[in-house]
């Protein structure tokens, strides 16, 4: 068994993703071969590595990490005297992850890395996360390492970046207190220098996923006095004594991975980067990364629940025929395809732009970049910032929607321990909580469809050369174009009475502005890989088509204007 | 203390995937549709031979005796781990039985000198004898433990490895040099991507001169650019490893195939044997008279 071969939809969507240009830019037009015995001497010898890269991760996750996936499940990391310990099998998959060199997939040639893109990454998170939803936790900490070579001095990459490539450090990210969440500005956790200009960390942390880690990227206030994200920095530290693992949380799901409640005691820690930029600039730039890895990890389980789900549909049998002939179950089982289809193309969609925002983002920063490459590096920034949260919304809804209606289609038999329906299922439902909800996705995205910085992508999409059939599809979409910038005119013209922006009906409907925007865009990538492959253009015909009335239906509630409920909410609330 | 370790790997058709055209109507393996892999049970030596390596830092040579194309399954060897690779190719080493094998084997053995331990796996699928090993170690004139599932120890002269027996084990040690025939024990460690990107490149003299065919000049450039990169497949021919003509390949094998014979196998009728001398003594003569025994 191998988990990318026996997946036609992740490899059509390898061989299509063009990814030229990123990996000429990673690789310094191909410079680095002479240096590194790893690098590549050109894009097909780059794409050659990714292919035969991801049949070794195929390999790994089918054959060892999930036949293991069950009982790390139920056994659980574990706290003993003050210890995390991992069950022995997620000990060992990530013994056998290291020993197959891919600890430090983005990381350059120089600290042992592949240098790979992030797209690459993802579909190895993606793998992975099909395995053992709770394993991809710790495998897709490889953005703290990341950020470190992003961030971090000179020093720090050589200090830690050897380490996390060879799978000797892990990592955690330690951002979420106890009494703030999704409110990072307000982050309380204690940054202060001694006489020798010496850091120190005091304070608490919750909810850190792999909070025993080697080495942590956390979040603090070194700027004593203020109460915003402007006074707060980040600072790289190592477990040692003063740094407590104070219990670990008992969850609904995601076994083989510990949540963790730490307790810093003048931990000694190094800043990272410039002081006061920790949120704005390092921890946006690290949960970005993270949003696209949990987006992998949903789609993961959500493959996994989908093969289950037709598996069990094509053998179980009722009134003597297999049950995916009923109508009520193939059509949930295409919806669930159809859903899975369009989670894939958005996310590499979007890592393919997250990857070019990172490589001008280089360029600009170390390089001297022409006039256009700095246009170009605005550009991707403002495109990965709409599609980043846009992407972790629909993976992880997805997901969400994948597993519940697997559990539906395995009858009583899902609702027990024995399948692994109930897991899929429990292992998604963080998805869409964790690294921001879809709430905060939300609030990330609507910026860019109010300003439509995703207008220049669809346009090129819609100038795609398509066959007769998908053109057809293509005017639907167009017709939906035009209404949702009519939408988004009536929310931004949209009054109170006392004449100002109506800023609480924008938040009313922002969810659905963001959910309109993408079904228009992820409409558009399904009808550009139809018409590369036309076994495909039933899915992007049957996803234009359910979208046209979804749209609608929203359309529909964005330009009535009924904001009945900021005003009476509390009395339907309160009832 | 390190030290050196051969692991000996051969490259067979795949006998256990079988499909429609794989026998021939005359009953023989049709190696040209099947494809050839790397010996199941050399990759568990190759495993063992790398999990010592994890362990102690031992250093892992692997050779192989075989054909050109042969040079993959040691490509495959160098991506999981491996630190150097042979091949021993020659036209005159081939129809070789396991006699001309082993002795070709321990040729390879004797000039690489200084091994302290040789890894072979137990048998290879397409001729299932597992002679080889064994002879090998007669060859070379040192102790072998056979079917061994796992090494306990590794120490300065000596191994302490555990061997599978009919119905249980045993714990055997044996001073350095010495062999083992290796079995089924463990889950061989897929390719390590990043060994992938540097390995992958390798290529055996052979190879390159197939490659370059029309330029000589270019095959001696690339092959020395490899060279200088470590990724070289050493290649060997009978001369080199110092093999006696007399002793290699078609001429040096005793072994002569009469008849392949496809058997089918049926139930016959249950027979009655009576629990008497005489009883016995029939079935030892029905025995012997149908060639089953003798």
């Amino acid at each position: 068994m191998n988990f990318f071969l026996d997946n036609k939809d992740l490899e059509f969507t390898l061989r299509n993703l063009d990814l030229a240009e990123v990996t000429r830019m990673r690789e310094k037009n191909y410079e680095n071969a002479a240096r590194f015995d790893t690098a590549p001497v050109d894009y097909e010898d780059a794409k050659d590595n990714f292919f035969r890269a991801l049949k070794i991760v195929g390999e790994i996750a089918a054959d060892r990490i999930a036949p293991r996936a069950r009982e790390v499940d139920q056994n659980g990391a574990q706290f003993v005297d003050g210890k995390v310990i991992y069950d022995p099998l997620t000990v060992k998959n990530l013994d056998e992850l290291s020993k197959a060199g891919i600890m430090g997939v983005m990381l350059g040639h120089e600290y042992g890395g592949l240098n790979f893109p992030a797209s690459v990454y993802t579909m190895m998170t993606e793998i992975v996360s099909r395995a053992d939803a709770s394993l991809q936790n710790i495998f897709g900490l490889q953005d703290i390492a990341e950020t470190i070579n992003f961030f971090g001095n000179e020093e720090q990459k050589k200090q830690y970046l050897p380490g996390f490539a060879s799978g000797e450090y892990d990592g955690a990210m330690d951002l979420t207190e106890p009494e703030y969440g999704s409110d990072l500005q307000s982050v309380r956790l204690r940054a202060y220098q001694d006489e020798n200009g010496q850091w120190y960390l005091n304070g608490m942390k919750r909810f850190i996923t792999n909070g025993c880690a080697k080495v942590h990227l956390v979040l603090a206030r070194s700027e004593e006095g203020t109460t915003d994200g402007r006074g707060l920095s980040m600072f790289i530290c190592e477990a040692c004594p003063q740094l407590v693992v104070r219990r670990i949380e008992d969850k609904m799901g995601i076994h083989g991975v510990a949540t963790c409640e730490l307790q810093f005691n003048d931990v000694p820690a190094q800043l990272c980067g410039k002081r006061r930029m920790g949120l704005i600039r390092y921890v946006m730039s690290l949960m970005n990364g993270a949003r696209v890895a949990i987006s992998a990890q949903a789609l993961g389980i959500a493959e996994a629940a989908y093969r289950e789900a037709r598996k069990y549909a094509s053998e179980r049998e009722q009134f003597k025929k297999s049950i995916d002939k009923f109508p009520a179950i193939f059509s949930m089982l295409s919806s669930m395809k159809v859903k899975l289809t369009a989670m894939r193309a958005m996310l590499y969609e979007t890592t393919r732009v997250v990857d070019l925002r990172n490589a001008y983002t280089e360029l600009v920063e170390t390089g001297t970049p022409t006039a256009e490459e700095r246009a170009l590096q605005k550009y991707y920034t403002k495109l990965a910032a709409q599609m980043t949260p846009m992407c972790k919304a629909l993976c992880t809804e997805g997901a969400n929607s994948i597993a519940y209606d697997t559990i539906q289609i395995h009858g009583g038999t899902g609702y027990m321990r024995d399948f692994n329906a109930e897991r899929y299922y429990r292992d998604a439902r963080i998805t869409n909580i964790y690294e921001g909800t879809t709430q905060l996705q939300v609030v990330a995205a609507i910026g860019g469809v109010m300003q439509r910085d995703a207008d220049q992508r669809m346009a090129e999409l819609f100038a795609l050369e398509l066959p007769a059939e998908l053109a057809a599809l293509r005017d639907k979409l167009k017709a939906l174009h035009a209404k949702q910038l009519e939408a988004v005119k009536f929310v931004a013209e949209k009054r109170t009475a006392d004449g100002s922006k109506d800023i609480a009906y924008h938040d009313l409907v922002a969810r659905s502005l963001v959910e309109m925007e993408t079904m228009i865009l992820v409409g558009l990538l399904l009808l550009r890989d139809g018409a590369v492959c036309a076994e495909r253009a039933p899915i992007a015909e049957r996803f234009v088509l359910d979208a046209v009335s979804e749209f609608e239906r929203r359309y529909m509630v964005v330009t009535s204007g009924d904001d009945v409920l900021i005003a009476n909410h509390r009395d339907i609330i309160d009832y | 203390m390190s030290f050196n370790l051969l692991v000996f790997i051969k490259q067979v058709p795949d006998t256990q995937n079988i499909s429609g055209d794989a026998m021939t109507p005359e009953g023989t393996v049709n190696r040209a549709a099947l494809p050839a892999i790397f010996n199941p049970e050399d990759l568990n030596a190759l495993e063992m031979a790398l999990q010592l390596k994890d362990r102690y830092g031992v250093n892992v040579t692997v050779a192989t005796m075989g054909m050109p194309a042969a040079a993959e399954v040691l490509r495959q060897a160098l991506c999981r781990g491996a630190d150097r690779a042979l091949l021993v190719t020659d036209r005159a080493l081939a129809g070789a039985d396991t006699l001309a094998t082993s002795y070709t084997l321990s040729c390879v053995a004797k000039m690489l000198g200084n091994i302290d331990l040789v890894l072979c796996g137990r048998q290879a699928i397409d001729g299932d004898t597992a002679q080889v090993g064994p002879q090998i170690a007669e060859k070379l004139n040192i102790p072998q433990i056979c079917y061994v599932e796992e090494v306990i120890s590794l120490e300065k002269g000596k191994i302490t490895a555990r061997r599978s027996i009919e119905g249980g084990y045993e714990i055997l040690e044996s001073p350095l040099p010495a062999l083992l025939t290796v079995i089924d024990c463990n889950e061989p460690r897929p390719e390590s991507v990043k060994l992938m990107m540097k390995f992958k490149r390798a290529r055996s003299a052979g190879e390159i001169a197939m490659a370059y065919k029309n330029d000589p000049a270019a095959a001696e450039s690339v092959k020395a650019e490899l060279a200088a990169k470590g990724l070289l497949i050493e290649e060997f021919n009978a001369a080199a490893i110092g093999a006696d003509p007399a002793r290699i390949g078609f001429t040096g094998s005793p072994t002569k195939v009469k008849q392949v014979q496809s058997v089918v196998l049926t139930a016959g009728d249950a027979k009655e044997v009576s629990p008497t001398a005489e009883g016995i003594g029939d079935l030892m003569h029905e025995l012997i008279s149908d060639h089953t025994l003798g």
